[in-house]
């Protein structure tokens, strides 16, 4: 079943003419390399852009035609950024919560940081203070407060080292597949790719080259995919 | 003071008439054109007032007015705020703010309904109401840009423009009010304000021109916070769009 929907999608001069599908429970990544249009595409998918012509469906409905700020609620994203509010650790895994008259229970945030392989002492830490990779996964652990149908992450593990690179990893799947959540994965690392995902799409300049299943994108035969495969190598 | 004095006082333009010619600053065109332009904008301007004050009419007044906030907002929109529809904004906050402090003022009879009064107390007003929204939207313009992430991220959390602004909102706000605040708490000390300063010399008691100034700077205070928090609040919704995105300032205006 397909639970997004992108037809054919433009948007200023950044993307071209963009149809494809994505399976729901399932992890798509999106490849490509930079400037292609990745972040755009997963912008679009949140409501946060939204298309010159053309449409992004979500079970089969245009996006603006539920209503934004719950559709957006329960579809949730993980900027490339991972940009936080001032304060703590726990101000920014109860931002969501708050931001809808409601306060995260500080039980409930240590079971999310714990999540993310981080400490509940981490609760009272300054997000000034935190590295760049234990802001990435409290960008994520973030994500899952509202227990979202659909997860947007955006290059979530770029400033991480090699272990914690796996750990998140697996840590998606994980989370995908026991809460049986659809997952849309940012990323221009190929065999990050092909670790996690069941489908990918290819974009590159605006366009998307190819879509499909992970281990048949390696085999496309389009000359710019081959290249970008080759590259990685 | 006589025409005599005034025109003796025209000592201070030739002393430093005289310095630039003797250290060939090339002032000496710019001194000039200074004072005679000061003369002829302040003999209008007294004459003005005169005929405003011997009229007596409630419509010499409020059109005096108008013609305050008028120039008022002019300055503040050519600065270029990148906020579509500031104009009527700025319009609408100094005739609020105008309107209300001078409904409390003479509504409680804290000043006399009296034109020499009500005309310098609201060019104070208008005055203040524009330096400081001048100053708020210079501290959005910063906050804006700097919060751009968390405004998005908000937005994509479900949340409303609201919610997306409100930290760089109380922010601008609280920045652009301090310079108000910090004043008042060195008042007096260092130089005493122009307008008590005025009033001695014009021969008032001392402590009547301590209790003008005061009224005047808590006037400053509300017309600080009303002028932030209305140009604030009116702006913020003009940089998201229907569908909830976030649009932020414009860029060709500036
Ligand atoms: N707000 C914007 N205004 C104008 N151009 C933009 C804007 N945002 C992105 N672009 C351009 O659109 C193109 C696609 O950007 P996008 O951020 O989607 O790429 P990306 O695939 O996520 O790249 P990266 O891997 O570097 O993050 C880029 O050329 C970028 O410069
Ligand atoms: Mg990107």
């Amino acid at each position: 079943m397909d639970i997004l929907e992108f037809k054919n999608v433009s948007h200023n001069d950044i993307l071209h003419n963009i149809s494809g599908t994505l399976r729901e429970s399932k992890i798509t990544t999106f490849v490509g390399p930079s400037g292609a249009g990745k972040t755009t595409c997963l912008k679009m998918i949140n409501g946060l852009l939204s298309a010159d012509t053309g449409e992004v469906l979500f079970r089969g409905k245009n996006i603006f035609d539920y209503e934004i700020t719950k559709l957006r609620k329960n579809i949730s994203m993980a900027f490339q950024s991972s940009p936080m509010i001032d304060g703590t650790v726990y101000d920014n895994l109860n931002l969501p919560s708050d931001i809808h008259g409601e306060t995260l229970d500080r039980k409930r945030a240590a079971g999310l940081l714990s999540l993310v392989d981080l400490d509940e002492s981490f609760l009272d830490r300054r997000v000034r203070d935190i590295s760049g990779g234990e802001r990435s996964r409290v960008s994520l652990a973030r994500t899952c407060v509202h227990e979202p149908e659909v997860l947007l992450l955006d290059e979530i593990t770029s400033s991480l080292d090699y272990v914690l690179v796996r750990e998140i990893e697996r840590l998606v799947k994980r989370m995908q597949s026991e809460m049986d959540i659809t997952v849309i994965w940012v990323t221009h690392d190929l065999e990050q790719a092909k670790r996690v995902s069941h489908d990918m799409w290819f974009l590159r300049d605006g366009e998307l080259l190819e879509q499909g299943p992970a281990e048949f994108i390696e085999k496309s035969k389009n000359p710019e995919i081959q290249a970008f495969v080759k590259g990685e190598k | 003071m006589s025409f005599a004095q005034l025109a003796l006082s025209l000592i201070f333009v030739a002393i430093p008439l005289g310095l630039a010619l003797y250290l060939k600053l090339g002032l000496e065109k710019d001194i000039i054109i200074a004072t005679v332009r000061s003369i002829i904008q302040l003999l209008i301007v007294g004459y003005i007032l005169t005929f405003v004050f011997e009229s007596d009419s409630v419509i010499f007044i409020i059109l005096m007015i108008l013609l305050m906030i008028a120039a008022a907002s002019q300055n503040v929109v050519k600065k270029g705020s990148g906020i579509p529809g500031i104009t009527l904004i700025i319009i609408f906050t100094l005739v609020v703010v105008e309107a209300v402090t001078m409904g409390i003022l003479l509504g409680f009879s804290i000043i006399p309904a009296e034109p020499e009064q009500i005309i310098p107390i609201s060019g104070m007003v208008v005055g203040n109401c524009m330096v400081l929204s001048l100053l708020f939207l210079n501290k959005l313009k910063d906050e804006l840009n700097y919060s751009e992430e968390v405004i998005e991220l908000i937005l994509s959390l479900g949340g409303e423009p609201k919610d997306a602004v409100s930290r760089s909102l109380k922010s601008s706000i609280r920045t652009s009010m301090i310079p108000t605040i910090e004043a008042q708490k060195t008042m007096g000390l260092v130089q005493l304000p122009g307008m008590m300063s005025g009033l001695i010399i014009g021969g008032a008691d001392p402590f009547e021109a301590v209790m003008y100034q005061l009224l005047i700077l808590f006037l400053i205070l509300t017309t600080a916070a009303m002028a932030s928090v209305m140009v604030g609040y009116l702006s913020y919704p003009k940089l998201f769009n229907k569908r909830l995105q976030y649009i932020g300032l414009t860029q060709s205006e500036q």
